[in-house]
């Protein structure tokens, strides 16, 4: 699903260059479930945005699905993200002016879903998430696990490959960061690949597979076996 | 481009930001306002002023006599230049390219019109036949003068609308047929006319110039020759000087004498009026998109500041799958309903404005009917989407370039 061969970036800080991924291999199969860790500065985030083609790369090679993804236009970027990719960020970014089914049914606004289609598409979705009783409602007035469930089916609604979660249980309680990790848990047993970017063991120790990043290299590549998994609950 | 989706996004972000959206839309409008207001005030103007020409042939020029003022051969200033009979025939004969010729004098004497019971004093304009077409009356019933009249020294008389009024009170007689008195003789009435200038025209007969001789002065004499003619200013220019020197060598005085003989060319003034209110609209035009340039720089700052404030948004729907096309139309979509639609407020208010004025205010010489045609209306519309259009290009171009990398980023 995921083909990374020895992905760097740098990115110019005035006079300075900062070289924040230094040749990255990874291999990412389908249906799996990825945390990615490390302390801030890593680069954890720099190889979401990469992955997720929000930013691209200096060197190597990124596929995804078999696509070639490198030196791609705006236009042809935002309708791979828009077909293959779901996001899940730390701060939800919901459009606030929007309810929770407009919010969910955007992406497929940009498909050119008529607006009647999606919006039931949308109440589909949230009735999945528990939220079909506040799809009339706009974020500020649902609560953080809310919003983020609402995020979750936004993500979701554009049957993507991949869900690239950015800190997604950064502003939740520890309760609700397990609500939104079971949903995790849930998506990826579709078969729908999931990789979650975390500094929270917590978090990172119920997925599959846990890369370790530090200073721009994978430091280690941990199998989260059902045992260990189980001995860390 | 009609999205139901994309205009309930655009109207979310106007109702909540109704403050600045009224003050952005307020410029525009007060720059079309104020457009509607001079142009409509310029065609205003320029409708007194064409009023004035009205009632003659615009291509006409006029030879009056008048009194000499410079020595000449010998001759003292003051003295009164005669023109007679044989002026029209000098006139008629000295160039070629004359279309319509008459000539005319004035009657200072006794002018009561009666008929039956019923008394008026009216202008009485001996002429040629050709001098109807000259006016540009309008016959109302019958005919104007002809050459057989004239010939045969008819009494007969064409007479304006409102004499007919006075003397054959009730509107539907025929007056065409009727013998009325003009000075104490009979006068067959052979037309009744309309004429497009003052009051005062439709107080006028005219007879034949012939009979109009005989009958009240006696004499040959007249006091004006008009004729028009087809070929342009620059021809009828010198056609007028070479009628001048002609006139000029035959009662002997100076050709450069301004006072001699007043020479009119219609013509002339007219297109130099026309000119003038040509360079006063320019001049409108000008102030008005000046205007409108203030209001567009105030919508494009406006959005500006939107595309600012919806960083994160934009980012977001640009994670979604939104490409730069749609972002470009999302923003310059609003930036064109604003000023389209504040604009068309400003556009609806000078109209009305105008009719108003136009309604209530009596037209005089110099404004007459301040119109904003339809023309007008169309211009300033096309003219208020291409100024949306502006104000939201570098906006929604700079919207175009947000990164969602950038835009997503917490702060």
């Amino acid at each position: 699903m995921i083909e990374l061969r020895g992905i760097h970036k740098s990115y110019e800080m005035g006079s300075n260059k900062l070289h924040v991924l230094k040749g990255i291999d990874l291999s990412i199969k389908e249906g799996e479930l990825v945390s990615i860790v490390g302390s801030s500065g890593s680069g954890k985030s720099t190889l979401l945005n990469i992955l997720g083609i929000l930013d691209t790369y200096d060197q190597g090679e990124y596929y995804l699905d078999g696509k070639h993804i490198k030196n791609l236009n705006e236009t042809k970027a935002a309708w791979y993200r828009n077909q293959m990719i779901g996001f899940v960020f730390q701060s939800f970014n919901l459009i606030s002016f929007k309810n929770a089914m407009e919010n969910v049914a955007l992406p497929l606004y940009y498909q050119k879903v008529s607006r009647k289609r999606r919006n039931i598409v949308a109440l589909e979705y949230l009735d999945r998430m528990g939220l079909k009783e506040w799809a009339e409602h706009t974020p500020n007035e649902l609560s953080g696990g809310q919003k983020q469930r609402v995020a979750i089916a936004r993500s979701m609604i554009s049957k993507p490959k991949v869900i690239l979660a950015d800190e997604p249980t950064g502003a939740l309680d520890s309760a609700t960061s397990m609500e939104v990790m079971n949903l995790f848990k849930e998506i990826n047993r579709e078969g729908i690949t999931v990789i979650i970017v975390t500094h929270e063991h917590d978090i990172s120790e119920q997925t599959n597979k846990v890369i370790h990043l530090k200073d721009g290299f994978i430091e280690k590549i941990r199998i989260n076996t059902p045992e260990n998994i189980l001995a860390n609950v | 481009m009609f999205d139901l989706d994309k205009w309930q996004e655009i109207f979310s972000t106007i109702r909540k930001n109704k403050l600045r959206t009224f003050l952005t839309g307020f410029s525009v409008a007060w720059g079309i306002f104020m457009l509607i207001i001079l142009l409509g005030s310029g065609y205003g103007l320029e409708n007194g002023v064409r009023d004035q020409f009205k009632g003659g042939a615009v291509n006409g020029i006029w030879i009056t006599s008048g009194m000499t003022s410079k020595t000449y051969k010998g001759l003292q200033p003051g003295r009164q230049v005669k023109f007679t009979n044989e002026d029209y025939s000098l006139v008629k004969g000295a160039v070629d390219g004359i279309d319509l010729i008459s000539s005319r004098f004035w009657i200072h004497q006794d002018n009561t019109f009666a008929y039956k019971n019923n008394y008026g004093n009216f202008t009485i304009s001996p002429v040629h036949p050709d001098y109807g077409e000259i006016k540009e009356l309008e016959m109302l019933e019958g005919r104007f003068v002809n050459d057989i009249d004239l010939a045969k020294y008819r009494k007969v008389i064409v007479i304006g609308e409102i004499i007919k009024e006075t003397l054959f009170k009730a509107p539907d007689t025929i007056a065409v047929g009727k013998y009325i008195n003009v000075a104490g003789v009979p006068f067959q009435v052979i037309g009744v006319f309309h004429d497009e200038g003052s009051d005062d025209e439709q107080r006028r007969a005219y007879v034949p110039v012939y009979t109009a001789q005989r009958v009240f002065t006696g004499d040959n004499v007249i006091n004006q020759v008009s004729f028009t003619t087809n070929l342009g200013i620059d021809k009828s220019n010198e056609m007028l000087a070479t009628i001048t020197r002609q006139l000029a060598a035959f009662h002997s005085f100076d050709p450069e004498d301004q006072r001699a003989i007043n020479a009119w060319n219609k013509a002339e003034e007219f297109e130099r009026t026309m000119q003038l209110f040509a360079a006063i609209r320019l001049f409108i035009w000008i102030i008005g998109i000046g205007t409108i340039i203030a209001g567009i720089v105030g919508v494009s700052n406006i959005m500006l500041i939107v595309v600012k404030e919806r960083t994160k948004e934009i980012g977001i729907r640009k994670a979604i799958g939104a490409s730069p096309a749609s972002v470009v139309s999302l923003i310059l979509q609003e930036s064109i309903l604003i000023t389209g639609f504040s604009g068309y407020i400003g556009l609806v208010a000078g109209v009305f404005l105008l009719e108003l004025v136009s309604k209530y205010m009596p037209p005089n010489e110099m404004f007459a009917n301040p119109e904003a045609d339809f023309q007008l209306a169309v211009s300033a519309t096309i003219l208020l989407v291409i100024s949306g259009a502006l104000a939201g290009l570098i906006p929604s171009l700079r919207a175009a370039r947000i990164k969602p990398i950038v835009a997503l980023r917490d702060e």
